[in-house]
């Protein structure tokens, strides 16, 4: 069984400083053809070939969704991360030729709320900008609180003031505003949805903040995609197809399975979507699990790894691949 | 009618007939000689040429008279189609998804033309040419959901997918295998799929779900399921049984033949991309046992099959009581050779 | 008293549990019959939910009527109702008007249980957040698959359907939407063979 949906080859169309951090990307496919229409809070996987090193990484679409002319991402500047934002930044350039994913939804709206209450930190607003576009051309009830380190980094603000007016709720860090959650919460209406994207922090926040409060769990949705992190470098057994390979310091172990030539699954390659689940057959050490699909059970036992982001320390680890 | 299409009905003096040409295609559903469930999933990419395989939606010599029953059967029960508030968008998703395959595909039939929202719909064998606004319910005389799934044959539900799960809020259902979907919609995967016997332990809906979780839109999928029933009735709901149940009690070692039909259900889900949602066709396909076993090979199989069945199985597919029947039938057919693997005639 | 026992769960059917004071800002319990009994453990352990407690209760279909013990738990609002159609307006009202924080607790017989957590779905809440707790009858809300009715209360199976007529035997296969069970036709193949019917459901 396989989930593949062919890849999308584009070029890029169009690329925007929007502030000194972020840069938006616009992509139309190489055929002149129509890109998929998508559902507000899909993120596509940009292939980089990053001077010999293949990275992937996933981005929240920020088009319209019914806009299948283009595709388009932001991306905020990692300086501190394994290189993939400092590609998009650095070296793409219109006209390049990169190879996308097909849309996929990790981060859905729930179609039944009476009321969709948005919460965005920083870059974490691009999802919601597809969702609002989406909402408004449904007619759907929705708010955004969305919190900027300052007016200089608030990325896209003065184009959703304009098109939603009201609705939009700026807070700049740097004069001190902060989102009053407690009271926004308190106040909503029965069958509110809450939907977070932003820092760690801020989706931790949100969550405890709404289940002090009696929000239930299912009506409040984050997404988080983790950067697979920088480590050792360590030995991988892998059983299936009779392989060992060394996963580089500043590679995921997902990428060095892929490097050797292997067919594995994955969607997000951020530890969000299970995709990429693989049993572990023997480990004689310590994985380092990074993702949020195992649970606390399955992490302890060992029994099972998500490559795309989680790690190893230790003599030895066999992986049915 | 023209010429490719029957003139036929599927209740009362039950005209339904198979061409040697649609036998030939009917798509036997058992690879080997015994039948236990399996999650058995493939991508659904195009087939040989002429097979049901060959177009995302199949159309076929039964189309016409197909729609002309769905739409009595709506007439007198509108239940049978429903989409809870919130699936209307997957609606537009299914919309759009069969007429682009259709036109696409069947050229001659089928012609889709847009100009931005401004869509213009032709369907020749239905005589239907309709101008409307792709988003915009109230220029279609239903709604999407409901106007384009009277003109393609075959069940359809639509599942929203949420909380890791995925919930059946519409459909359109009136060539079903014995289940309601006014009972069922607003149902889980598994609360839906609760009666089937077996399979829960065998962890099949565990594994069918985490799979369709991540079924991504252009890499739709395909499956067959496949039931037993007496005469060509497409409608065999609940809500009717006590219309349909006495027929299954009449049939006798000489009207066999002609009255059993193998039911075969295509399968197809697709991932819609507007709404995140999951289309799940179900295409009834019906062929009498006399019309079976022309093909040698089925008709060895089937017997197998039919013998070898779990009598669980048996009693959930509705045929126990009429399985003695169908086997006095078939074993004269079943001389013991070897059958080859696989759905092939031979 | 009883803390009823399941047989093994049917995968389309609830779950029930035990309730417990649950964190909001509001609290509202529907029960019915010896469903009472669940609400007053849980205000009585839980003094300080009472002033943000509103009770809608519906006497058992058994006679079995425990509004007095309700009423002086002194919560804010308290009302008794002839039946669970008779409380609809109300709880839609109180429903309508809510917000997110809201507590639904729900005892009692199954078919009010379910007809609680639809209504709260109705009003935007997952299906989950309604908190369950089955006392008293295990009588069954089964709706006719042939003709749509809901008959309340059904201990027989099979039984006969009380808007069509029809002997239905129920099927272990629950809507939530419709609170219901299945009842599907007994004798469909063979007109007029009826079993005697048995007491399943007490």
């Amino acid at each position: 069984m396989s989930v593949g949906a062919p890849k999308i080859p584009v070029v890029v169309a169009e690329v925007v400083a929007v502030n000194d951090l972020i840069k938006r990307f616009r992509f139309v496919r190489r055929d002149g053809g129509a890109m998929p229409v998508f559902s507000g809070g899909a993120h596509v996987v940009v292939e980089m070939d990053d001077h010999g090193t293949r990275r992937m990484n996933p981005y929240s679409l920020m088009s319209h969704p019914a806009d299948s002319a283009g595709f388009e991402i932001s991306v905020r500047r990692d300086e501190a991360g394994r290189g993939g934002s400092l590609y998009m930044h650095n070296h793409v350039r219109v006209g390049m030729e990169m190879v996308l994913s097909q849309p996929v939804n990790l981060f859905p709206l729930d179609a039944r709320a009476k009321k969709h209450l948005l919460i965005a930190g920083g870059i974490g607003i691009t999802p919601f900008v597809a969702q609002m576009a989406q909402l408004q051309a449904m007619g759907g009830r929705f708010e955004l609180h969305y919190s900027v380190r300052s007016p200089a980094l608030g990325a896209y603000v003065d184009r959703l003031r304009d098109h939603y007016g009201p609705r939009v709720h700026v807070y700049h860090d740097e004069f001190g505003e902060k989102i009053d959650l407690a009271t926004l919460l308190k106040s909503q209406p029965l069958g509110t949805h809450v939907y977070v994207c932003g820092p760690k922090g801020m989706i931790a926040w949100v969550h405890a903040t709404a289940r002090a409060m009696g929000w239930p769990d299912r009506a409040v949705h984050s997404e988080e995609f983790l950067a697979p992190p920088v480590g050792q470098a360590f030995e991988v057994q892998l059983a299936a197809s009779g392989k060992s390979i060394t996963v580089q310091p500043n590679q995921s172990l997902l990428e060095a399975i892929e490097a050797a030539g292997i067919e594995a699954p994955y969607l997000c390659r951020g530890g969000a979507c299970g995709q990429c689940e693989t049993d572990v057959l023997r480990c004689d050490g310590i994985i380092e699990h990074n993702d949020h699909w195992l649970t606390d059970d399955q992490k302890a036992s060992n029994t099972k790894i998500m490559p795309c982001v989680s790690r190893f320390r230790g003599a030895a680890l066999i992986l049915d691949r | 009618m023209s010429l490719d299409f029957n003139d036929e009905t599927f209740r009362g003096d039950f005209t339904y007939r198979n061409s040697a040409k649609a036998i030939k295609r009917f798509p036997f559903p058992f690879p080997e000689d015994s039948y236990m469930y399996s999650v058995n999933m493939e991508p659904h990419v195009p087939g040989a040429v002429g097979s049901v395989f060959e177009h995302m939606f199949d159309v076929d010599e039964h189309y016409v008279s197909e729609m002309r029953d769905r739409a009595q059967v709506l007439a007198d029960d509108p239940l049978r189609c429903q989409s809870l508030p919130h699936m209307e968008l997957a609606g537009w998703d299914l919309l759009e998804l069969i007429m682009v395959s259709k036109a696409r595909d069947y050229p001659h039939w089928f012609e889709l033309h847009r100009d931005g929202n401004q869509w213009h719909w032709i369907n020749r064998p239905l005589q239907i040419d309709q101008k409307f606004t792709f988003m915009d319910a109230s220029t279609l005389p239903y709604g999407p959901m409901e106007y384009i799934t009277r003109q393609t044959q075959g069940d359809f539900t639509l599942q929203d997918q949420r909380d890791d799960d995925l919930w059946i809020e519409a459909g359109m259902v009136t060539t079903q295998a014995d289940w309601s979907l006014d009972f069922d919609i607003g149902m889980s995967f598994k609360q839906w799929h609760a009666p089937v016997p077996l399979a829960h332990q065998m962890q099949i809906f565990d594994r069918a779900l985490k799979f369709l979780l991540k079924l991504q839109h252009g890499a739709p999928v395909r499956r067959f399921n496949w039931t037993m029933t007496v005469d060509p009735l497409l409608d065999t709901s609940p809500e009717n049984y006590p219309k349909w149940g006495p027929d299954k009690t009449t049939m006798t070692a000489e009207t066999v033949g002609r009255r059993q039909h193998l039911r075969v259900e295509l399968q197809t889900l697709h991932r819609l991309p507007r709404s995140n949602a999951i289309a799940f066709p179900i295409r009834c396909y019906l062929i009498s046992f006399q019309d079976l076993v022309t093909v040698p090979k089925w008709a060895r199989r089937l017997h197998r099959v039919v013998r070898d069945i779990p009598d669980e199985l048996a009693t959930y597919k509705g045929f126990i009581r009429n399985k003695p029947l169908m086997l006095d039938y078939l074993a004269p057919f079943d001389d013991g050779a070897a059958t080859s693997p696989g759905f092939g005639v031979e | 008293m009883t803390k009823t026992e399941f047989e093994p769960a049917i995968p389309s059917r609830p779950s029930y549990g035990v309730l417990s004071p649950g964190i909001g800002s509001a609290h509202l319990f529907v029960a019915d019959g010896e469903g009472a009994d669940a609400v007053c453990d849980l205000l009585s352990a839980a003094d300080g939910l009472k002033a943000a407690s509103h009770i809608i209760y519906v006497p058992g279909a058994n006679g079995c009527d425990k509004s007095t013990a309700l009423q002086a738990l002194g919560v804010a609002q308290f009302h008794r109702s002839p039946s669970f159609a008779a409380a609809l307006p109300r709880l839609t009202k109180v429903l309508a008007d809510a917000h997110m924080g809201l507590q639904i607790y729900t005892a009692g017989t199954e078919g009010l249980m379910a007809q609680v957590a639809a209504a709260a779905q109705a009003a935007g809440l997952p299906y989950e957040a309604v908190q369950m707790e089955h006392r008293g009858s295990l009588a069954r809300r089964v709706q006719c698959v042939h003709c749509k009715g809901v008959t309340e209360n059904v201990t027989l199976d099979p039984f006969q359907c009380s808007h069509c007529g029809l002997s239905l035997f129920v099927r272990d296969h629950f809507s939530r939407r419709l609170a219901a069970f299945q009842g599907v036709c007994i004798d469909a193949e063979d007109p007029g063979q009826i079993p005697a019917s048995v007491e399943r459901f007490k």
